[in-house]
């Protein structure tokens, strides 16, 4: 790109950087246009048009897909790129043709993926649809992305490697062992879209679990904790609350994370001692899990006043507190008396999405609103938006999680619910009923957050264009002069 | 001591043996950070890395500027 400021181009490499945050913004566009529509069909069903190809089965993993590693993949390859360099005081490793098979690689291996599933092609596995051939595009990308990364840490001027960059490092490796072992299969033909699990019954429910929680934990987690530890102290402009805690942090999330996945399979056919295992190491993760959001709160310590006159700052203790909210629920919800009311009904949707909206992406946007101005050595276009959007975001997070609540707990309660004979007192479709006020209000949440990220792209777009005039008219008087 | 290897390979105590790896690389971790004033001292100056890059940035902006 053309508008690198001097110190960028000479120093790091923010190219590639700005390369994959705007992909970032335009999948979160995409999956968050998805995710409103199939609430909508959800709460208005003739929205389905009876097209097989947009109808809520096949839109779902388009939705889940573009926002985890369309949205926030995109991000975490930015963020990480530009973390790195920066605290490791070096130029990222690789050459242009390195960073744009990984950009090319990631984004389309997504595009096929997501094509794939409106046409009905999927291996049916949470989180990890897409079959044989895309799986093979992300490990070729994935081994390249681990390479750049330590390599440019091996390259490094200063001395420590700081605690975001294990973070990452984390995510990176945690991440290609999950995604090999869950994508285990025998295609049918190398000709054809379909292959089979190498695992089977509930073996194979307790990979698919072991996979889609630890993609929560280093995917959605640790790795936005990377991105977390870099940008509030930037912000904030001092330093993280306590090094010695965010080590802690980081290596009571290694070793915990790993064995909650089955906290998903309570009450099914897998060992009992697995399932109580994994609901004693939840409970235990909300030591490190408030130990880091305690760590990235009290950065603050001593600049309050921050939280009311900084959107950015708004955004990033917002989503630190909604970090909390979603690790105290998660423990809350893998014990199994709690389970029993909570799994299989709404509640879970607005569990996952008070972390993923709230946490994850309310980082992620706090990030790229400090990181995309400095990338384009300019400020940003106008702060007045950024706040609108945060009160935007803010509100739409709340009606999504406290209709997913009252939609849960309700369809929780009635299908416990017996009358005098033993016999169920309610239908299902019963609960399908009681549902419809709050799929209606979980739509109207997701399109405030939508808004939101509208908002967002026009200041982003704005932001870029004013860089480019700032740089013309330097040129122009340079000349001048 | 081959009693106890072959205790550990057992799959059967591999729960066990897996919480007393893990509680000691935990408790090893922990004492290496809180045990020693030097060190948490030092650990605690890391602190300051991100902050420090606009700094490093303006200078080598200068060491090329006057170089």
């Amino acid at each position: 790109m053309v508008h690198s400021s001097a110190s960028s181009t000479e120093l790091y490499n923010y190219d590639i950087v700005k390369k994959f945050a705007i992909a970032s913004l335009v999948w979160g566009v995409l999956g968050m246009f998805t995710g409103v529509w199939i609430a909508s069909e959800l709460a208005w069903p003739f929205l389905n048009f009876d097209i097989a190809q947009i109808s809520f089965g096949r839109l779902r993993p388009v939705h889940t897909s573009g926002v985890i590693f369309g949205f926030g993949g995109n991000a975490l390859f930015a963020t990480s790129f530009y973390i790195v360099q920066r605290t490791c005081q070096a130029r990222l490793a690789g050459t242009y043709t390195t960073h744009n098979f990984l950009f090319i690689g990631w984004n389309l291996a997504l595009v096929i993926a997501a094509v794939g599933y409106t046409m009905g092609i999927t291996q049916a596995r949470e989180y990890a649809e897409p079959e044989w051939y895309v799986d093979i595009m992300i490990t070729a990308v994935w081994v390249v992305y681990f390479w750049v990364f330590v390599t440019t840490i091996t390259r490094r001027n200063q001395p420590h490697i700081y605690v975001a960059n294990w973070f990452f490092m984390a995510f990176i490796l945690a991440t290609a062992i999950l995604h090999i072992f869950n994508n285990l299969a025998m295609p049918v033909s190398f000709t054809g879209a379909k292959s089979y699990s190498l695992f089977s019954g509930a073996q194979d429910a307790m990979t698919q679990w072991w996979y889609g929680h630890n993609a929560v934990g280093f995917f959605l987690t640790a790795a936005f904790l990377g991105m977390m530890y870099y940008f509030v102290p930037k912000q904030a402009g001092r330093p993280v609350y306590s090094y010695r805690l965010s080590i802690v942090h980081f290596w009571a999330l290694g070793f915990m994370y790993m064995w909650v996945g089955t906290h998903h399979l309570h009450w099914t056919a897998i060992p009992d001692w697995t399932s109580s295992l994994a609901a004693v190491f939840s409970i235990l993760l909300l030591m490190p899990s408030w130990g880091g959001m305690i760590n990235g709160i009290m950065t603050l310590s001593g600049a309050w006043d921050k939280l009311r006159t900084d959107p950015i700052m708004m955004f990033m203790i917002t989503s630190l507190s909604f970090y909390g909210m979603s690790t105290f629920e998660g423990p809350m919800m893998a014990l199994k008396e709690v389970n029993a009311l909570s799994h299989y009904t709404d509640w879970t949707v607005g569990h996952v999405h008070s972390g993923a909206l709230g946490w994850v992406a309310m980082i992620t946007i706090g990030s790229f609103y400090h990181m995309i101005p400095r990338l384009w050595n300019t400020t940003l276009y106008n702060m007045q938006l950024v706040k609108a959007h945060f009160f935007l975001a803010t509100l739409g997070i709340i009606l999504y999680i406290t209709a997913m609540w009252a939609s849960g707990i309700g369809q929780g309660i009635m299908l416990r619910e017996f009358d005098e004979f033993g016999n169920l007192a309610n239908t299902f479709i019963s609960t399908v009923v009681m549902s419809h006020g709050p799929f209606v209000v979980r739509a109207v949440g997701g399109m405030f957050f939508l808004t939101g990220m509208l908002l967002m792209v026009y200041n982003i777009f704005m932001t870029i264009c004013q860089a480019k005039r700032e740089e013309r008219a330097s040129i122009e008087q340079s000349v001048t002069a | 001591m081959t009693d106890i290897w072959l205790w550990m390979s057992d799959l059967a105590n591999s729960k066990i043996t897996a919480l007393l790896i893990f509680f000691t690389l935990f408790s090893g971790m922990l004492l290496y950070v809180y045990g020693d004033k030097k060190r948490s001292k030092r650990l605690e100056s890391y602190k300051d890395i991100p902050l420090d890059d606009d700094i490093h940035e303006n200078m080598t902006k200068g060491d090329r500027k006057n170089g």
